[in-house]
């Protein structure tokens, strides 16, 4: 029964790192940039959340909406402002600017007064209730991370498979030159692979709020995201979320039946492992340079 | 205007490209050197900040502007030897031997946190340094009998032949003289056949690998030479701080180093400096900017991450190549007058090219 | 005399592909020997295991009478293989005297320590170097990009800085993979010209891989023709072009039946 129950926090926290791994994977493949201002993202989108329910009075699913939308843009207007001028530089620059912009980002925050130095509690309508399934007691917010994480997952599959943007931008995403050849606005595609990452950061982040609160630090957990993307496989949407329920899964386990401190470096053990092991992760594909 | 007339070899081989740059870093030398006479103390200990910081971003260069290897993780180095230099020192080893060992302490944890780049690279080997750092931290805040874990630790003065350093202007010295001593390491090795090899890797494993450079051994010398480099400023640094604890050495502080060294000028010597006296300096240029902003935000914490963060993202997209290239395009500007031409320096445009394959 | 490279039932597969199938050949000390084929013959893939960048699936590949299989890629230079590729793999941020230099890197004989320090050593072999250097440069007529970065310069240049790099290691068997490939009809002319040099003036064996017929009849001594994998032909450059079986692999059976050539 204990072990149940760790498991069942192990995979909601896990799917919160698997949709974090989601949007650096998105954005990897499509743009072969890797977003290290992931992590801000979602902790902006708590901070909308927040706004809308607490300052603008909004509905819990309402500032949920809202919040994913403000997001949303804030990653459409990244992609057009600042990414897409340095298109071209080496991949190291452009990962040294999301990381400069996770900076300013926390910085901002953190500069609201009151708000932004605080932790700050999002109220939801499920506060404290719990659900029970035979002897096994869980957290109604655990059960919402599962089921939107679930929800979420169904709806991008849907839309990479079924409508005509997902297929393009999957087309895109294998060879962008072939795409744009094509008539394929790869550019525009790209700022929309920004949006919807960052869209998926925001619901992270706000199913996130009522488990460790708001504050403006929330964002390095997009640093145990990196594992878990890794683990996946970097190239693959399902092995992000696999990669993510595998890392909660063993923290959760590691913090219960090691000794302390191996909690915190769990996820960065088995991503070293990993990258031992299966370099390419368990979804990734083994690709060599031709010369 | 200045005509630079390559007669011989050792032209392209020296330090210096001709004698007015001898003479201009004579006169830095100097500089450098009446610098405890000129300045405060205050000034002194920002000057010592940088000869370490410095040396820290001369190792990073190293590995990752020329060999091209990310490391996040950089600050677990910068520990390494910081912890090592402040436990040998408290055991009264003498400074020659405890800092030894604070080198070769680091440079082993290198060549094993390099382990995987002889198989990753790009972003998984960021990824891989990364995990390293948090593993280095965790071992520096729960190994408790040696580190004092998160009470913290504190250094002594140094002992070296006898003699004591103590206060800043001798401390500064001692400092100054390594960093020349390691700018001067890296230089040759630059100018060597090692140095050409770390740049080979960086643009080109395939042809690297048939032009006869043993890719594995290459590599592991980078990180070894580069965590050397940094354990030796975190054993200065140890000394300057007279207090350690392992909030000193997070993966916050290791992208703040990849940090300087962008900002410094990626790929430059120069840039290891130059990014290291920025870092210094901007609590300084934070202080003048808080004071004309409302109190709330201008005492608020943020105000320095967010104004770091900025300058980073406007270098990389208007000056990619730093605080260096702007160096650069001055000195060119006036080797050159009066021809230089507006557009001399004009970025071509350029194509996202596929790094994943490599 | 012993054959300077000897290929001999070289294999090679991906997967369920056999990208080389049991080709043999073996190239004479001081000639020019092509490898054609149309596009996916496998003649890349035999220079990749040659540089071994790939191991056969079975096969040998011996040079200078040595087993080039037991060796690890990044020896093959040491022994006196240099090569060219066919998307241009330079050093990209480097000058062109530096991506020479690292030509050069297979005589490093100074010790890490004493590149540290710069010792008088160091230096006399960087000057030794830089001699070997600039005769390439001469002989190239790259003077003028000396200081270049590699990245900035005309694709046709770049190719011709990679044809100098592989010359500065001082090779004896030197493997060129399509040096003509997007050259203009000019450089192609001066392509030959060098490659015709570096066989009777530097005395260095050439293999390479070419798709223009009129460079390959100019300049090559022997030809070998491959078409998936196998080897279809070999002998003088119009030996193999009047072959049926590469007129065949070329334009098809019909068209080799009407007595076309190519």
């Amino acid at each position: 029964m204990q072990l149940t129950q760790l498991l069942v926090s192990g995979l909601s926290q896990g799917c919160i790192y698997g949709l974090i791994a989601l949007g650096f994977v998105l954005i990897y493949k499509a743009t072969e940039t890797v977003n290290f201002a992931q992590g801000e993202l979602m902790m902006l989108g708590a901070f909308a959340g927040l706004f809308g329910t607490v300052y603008l009075g909004l509905p819990f699913w309402a500032a949920f909406v809202g919040a994913v939308g403000v997001t949303a843009l804030l990653g459409v207007l990244t992609e057009r402002l600042v990414l897409r001028p340095i298109l071209g530089q080496p991949a190291f620059a452009i990962v040294m600017v999301t990381l400069g912009l996770g900076y300013v980002g926390r910085g901002l925050i953190t500069m609201i007064p009151e708000v932004g130095t605080e932790t700050n509690a999002l109220p939801t309508p499920f506060k404290d209730e719990v659900v029970k399934l035979g002897g096994l007691v869980i957290g109604m917010e655990h059960v919402v991370v599962i089921a939107v994480t679930v929800l979420l997952c169904a709806l991008l599959y849907g839309v990479f498979r079924f409508t005509r943007t997902g297929i393009a931008m999957q087309a895109a995403s294998q060879n962008q030159l072939a795409a744009w050849y094509m008539g394929i606005p790869v550019q525009r595609l790209n700022g929309l692979i920004w949006g919807i990452s960052a869209a998926v950061a925001a619901v992270a982040g706000v199913l996130l709020a009522p488990i460790t609160f708001v504050h403006a630090n929330m964002g390095f957990i997009g640093l145990k995201a990196f594992p878990a993307a890794v683990v996946g496989g970097f190239g693959s949407l399902p092995g992000a979320i696999v990669g993510g329920l595998v890392i909660g899964v063993v923290e959760s386990l590691s913090g219960f039946y090691l000794p302390e401190g191996f909690k915190d470096v769990a996820a960065y053990v088995v991503v070293l492992v990993m990258l031992v092991v299966k370099p390419n992760g368990l979804f990734g594909e083994n690709l060599r340079k031709k010369v | 205007m200045r005509f630079v007339f390559k007669t011989s070899y050792d032209q392209d081989i020296g330090l210096f490209r001709h004698e007015g740059q001898r003479f201009w870093y004579a006169l830095l030398a100097v500089a450098l050197l009446v610098a405890p006479w000129a300045l405060s103390e205050y000034y002194l200990a920002q000057l010592v900040l940088i000869c370490i910081y410095g040396i820290v971003g001369l190792g990073l260069m190293l590995l990752s502007g020329y060999t091209g290897l990310i490391s996040m993780g950089h600050a677990a180095f910068l520990g390494v030897g910081a912890y090592t230099e402040a436990v040998l020192s408290a055991r009264g080893w003498p400074f020659s031997l405890s800092m030894a060992c604070a080198v070769l302490l680091s440079s082993a944890t290198g060549i094993v946190v390099g382990l995987p780049a002889l198989r990753v690279r790009g972003i998984y080997l960021a990824i891989a340094t990364l995990a390293f750092g948090f593993i280095v931290e965790e071992v520096l805040t729960r190994w408790e009998a040696v580190t004092g874990g998160n009470s913290g630790l504190s250094v002594g003065r140094i002992e070296l032949l006898g003699w004591t350093v103590s206060g800043t202007t001798q401390f500064y010295y001692l400092c100054l003289a390594l960093a020349v001593a390691c700018t001067l390491l890296v230089r040759n090795l630059l100018r060597a056949p090692t140095g050409r090899a770390f740049v080979a890797i960086r643009d080109s494993e395939i042809s690297a690998q048939s032009m006869g450079i043993h890719l594995a051994w290459y590599k592991t010398l980078s990180f070894a030479i580069s965590a050397g480099l940094t354990g030796l400023a975190g054993g200065l640094y140890a000394h300057k701080l007279r207090f350690l604890s392992p909030e000193q050495f997070t993966v916050l502080q290791s992208v703040e180093l990849l940090m300087m060294v962008f900002v410094g000028g990626i790929g430059s010597v120069h840039g290891a400096f130059f990014g290291a006296a920025f870092v210094i300096a901007l609590p300084q240029f934070i202080s003048v900017i808080a004071a004309k902003l409302p109190a709330a935000m201008g005492s608020a914490a943020g105000l320095q991450a967010t104004v770091f963060g900025l300058v980073l993202v406007a270098f990389i997209l208007f000056e990619p190549l730093g605080l260096y290239g702007w160096w650069f395009k001055a000195r060119t500007y006036l080797d050159l007058f009066p021809f230089y031409r507006r557009g001399m320096f004009r970025r071509q445009k350029a194509f996202q090219k596929s790094d994943r394959l490599r | 005399m012993s054959a300077l490279l000897e290929v001999e039932a070289l294999e090679m597969r991906f997967g369920g592909v056999r990208a080389v199938a049991g080709v043999s050949f073996s190239v004479e000390q001081g000639e020019v020997f092509t490898l054609i084929g149309p596009n996916g013959a496998g003649k890349t893939t035999v220079f990749n295991l040659i540089s071994r960048l790939y191991t056969p699936t079975a096969g040998a590949i011996r040079f200078e009478g040595r087993d080039l299989l037991g060796v690890p890629a990044h020896r093959v230079a040491r022994l006196g293989v240099a090569r060219t590729f066919q998307n241009i793999e330079l050093f990209e941020h480097a000058s062109v005297l530096h991506n020479l230099l690292i030509g050069r890197h297979v005589h490093r004989r100074t010790a890490l320590w004493q590149e540290m320090l710069f010792t008088p050593a160091v230096r006399r072999a960087e000057r030794a170097f830089r001699e070997r250097v600039e005769r390439v440069i001469d002989l190239l007529e790259l003077q003028h990009h000396r200081d270049s970065l590699v990245a900035g310069l005309p694709y046709g240049v770049r190719k011709v800085v990679e044809l100098g790099r592989a010359l500065a290691v001082g090779p004896k068997l030197l493997l060129l993979d399509e040096p003509s490939s997007g050259l203009n009809v000019e450089e192609t002319g001066d392509m030959a010209f060098w490659i015709q040099d570096i066989r009777d003036d530097l005395g260095i064996t050439v293999l390479m891989v070419e798709h223009d017929m009129s460079l390959v009849s100019r300049v090559s001594d022997r030809v070998l023709a491959m078409n998936q994998g196998e080897v279809l032909a070999q002998g003088t450059p119009a030996q193999v072009q009047s072959h049926q079986a590469v007129i065949e692999a070329y334009l098809g059976a019909p068209a080799a039946a009407r007595g076309g050539g190519p």
